[in-house]
């Protein structure tokens, strides 16, 4: 019976999980850092520039002071709820990376070795039921805080990301009329060869992307952790690296919903649209380079414009929130939905 | 009613256009303005590798100015104590021996030379009433400590490196300021 399980196979996903997981933290790590960073140059300032060449150990700095600080545990909190709060939101930021296509496929030792942790046929749904998990970890360690502006800014959290689930499931049934199926991968395979979804469904990426922004908690929707109106928001209470967990959970969210994005709209790994860079004539472990490179060029810049736009546009009031979510955005998101289905009858596709 | 300034602008209060309320199009605008950000010239100096430089008349730390053989010029006359509106001076003459010629250019000098620069407003009115050309206000500002009694600057602080044995240190400790005055 051991005899039948293959051990190489286990071994290569557990390399790829390791892999993907410190890859993702250390890109969160520098995503703090770039986000300084762009913040300064978008306001003529300069940013970080002490720590290491042009500050490029800031974040190993922010880590390192994160784990010696003081670890406090209100008195008042419900202990186990506390610590579980930002565990849980670590966890589903992690997990969500687990069926996403990093590249085509590797070749080492003869092994063909898929880039993706794991290839499930419902990957889409599996991203939209992570990432309503992730507003556990929020909800959870804001009520566990016993703080009324913890507890103000979980439920925020929450009422934003369940309004906005909506429209972006709804965006997401449009896209999956296009592509004809749930999985990722077949999604970005499809995408290879000629148009990338945005050509599809330029509405339903927009709809999508201001979505992306609300589930991430970023601004103009950073409501959850408004510091001007709700002291920290959700993470009140939180100091060490329990309150690092959040923020990094934040990054991570960011990094996986900017992947999410460019897999599904922008064809992931793939170069160029309209290109079939198969017939290039390059050996497997040279694309599979060529597509990482490419998914993090597309990765990077929707990371640049999310903080683009968080230095660009106020916070939203939280009826203009809630209004934007449910009478505009779902309508739309219908709409599209409608529209989408109609052509595709009309095609006969 | 006559306005006060002629910066008055009526508000426009008429609602809003199918475009204007779709917010879109003004977030772009914005966008492009942030962005155009990039490209500007950051108005911020390094500080520690870079300074600013200060204008000739900056009255910064205090000096004790050396002759060119690198005897004290201070003659303990108490001008300077007196010109003080702060009154942060304080000093205690004493009489050159024979043996000590070779380090102050006058028979009286300081003994004791204490400034104290939490009182200090550095107007430099020092500067002006001293006949020996003996105290100046260099090109830097005093530093921060930990206790206020750090900040009653001895003579050992205030004076300046030998000319004769350290003419780098006694040319930085100069400045423009010390030549400036030298040469008129």
């Amino acid at each position: 019976m051991l005899l039948a399980i293959d051990w190489l196979f286990i071994l290569e996903k557990f390399a790829l999980i390791l892999i993907v997981v410190m890859g993702s933290l250390v890109i969160a790590m520098y995503a703090t850092y770039a986000e300084r960073k762009v913040a300064a140059i978008l306001q003529d300032r300069r940013g970080p520039n002490r720590a290491g060449p042009f500050g490029l150990l800031q974040p190993v700095a922010d880590g390192l002071k994160l784990f010696f600080k003081e670890e406090i545990i209100p008195d008042f909190s419900s202990k186990f709820l506390f610590i579980l709060g930002p565990a849980l939101a670590m966890l589903t930021a992690i997990m969500t990376g687990a069926i996403i296509p990093w590249g085509d496929k590797v070749q080492l030792f003869g092994r063909d070795i898929p880039l993706q942790i794991a290839d499930i046929d419902v990957g889409v749904l599996y991203v939209f039921a992570v990432v309503s998990l992730g507003v556990y970890g929020i909800m959870i360690g804001s009520w566990a805080s016993n703080n009324k502006y913890s507890l103000m800014g979980g439920m925020r959290a929450a009422s934003q990301i369940i309004s906005y689930e909506l429209a972006m499931g709804i965006t997401m049934i449009a896209l999956i009329l296009v592509t004809g199926n749930l999985s990722i991968k077949e999604m970005v395979l499809q995408q290879q060869h000629g148009w990338w979804n945005i050509f599809y469904q330029p509405f339903g990426f927009l709809i999508f992307l201001i979505c992306a922004f609300a589930e991430c908690n970023r601004t103009p929707f950073d409501l959850a952790e408004a510091e001007s109106e709700l002291v920290g928001g959700y993470h009140t209470e939180y100091s060490s690296m329990k309150l690092g967990f959040y923020l990094f959970a934040e990054y991570i969210n960011m990094f996986v919903s900017s992947v999410i994005m460019s897999s599904l709209y922008f064809g992931g790994y793939d170069l160029l649209p309209f290109v079939d860079e198969s017939k290039w004539g390059l050996s497997a472990n040279w694309m599979a380079l060529i597509g990482i490179a490419a998914l993090m060029a597309k990765v990077v810049f929707f990371l640049f414009f999310f903080m683009w736009v968080r230095w660009t546009i106020p916070r939203f009031r939280y009826d203009q929130l809630m209004n934007l979510g449910w009478r505009v955005l779902i309508p739309l998101a219908l709409i599209n939905m409608l529209v989408t289905g109609g052509v595709i009858l009309y095609l006969h596709k | 009613m006559q306005a006060l300034t002629n910066r008055l602008k009526q508000v426009e209060r008429k609602p809003m256009s199918l475009l204007e309320r779709m917010y879109l199009p003004a977030i772009f605008k914005g966008m492009i303005i942030t962005f155009g950000h990039m490209f500007k010239k950051r108005p911020t100096i390094n500080y520690p590798e870079k300074t600013r430089p200060f204008s000739p008349v900056f009255r910064g730390l205090h000096i004790l100015n050396r002759d060119e053989e690198g005897r004290e010029n201070c003659t303990a006359c108490g001008l300077c104590a007196v010109a003080c509106p702060a009154e942060a001076i304080t000093m205690e003459a004493a009489e050159r021996k024979e043996s000590e010629t070779h380090l102050y250019r006058e028979e009286k000098y300081a003994a004791k030379y204490e400034i104290n620069m939490l009182r200090c407003i550095f107007c430099g009115l020092c500067e002006e009433a001293c006949p020996k050309d003996a105290i100046y206000l260099s090109e830097t500002f005093a530093p921060a400590d930990y206790q206020r009694k750090q900040f009653i600057y001895k003579k050992e602080d205030l004076l300046i490196p030998n000319p004769i044995t350290d003419p780098e240190g006694y040319k930085k400790a100069a400045g423009n300021r010390v030549q400036l005055n030298a040469n008129k």
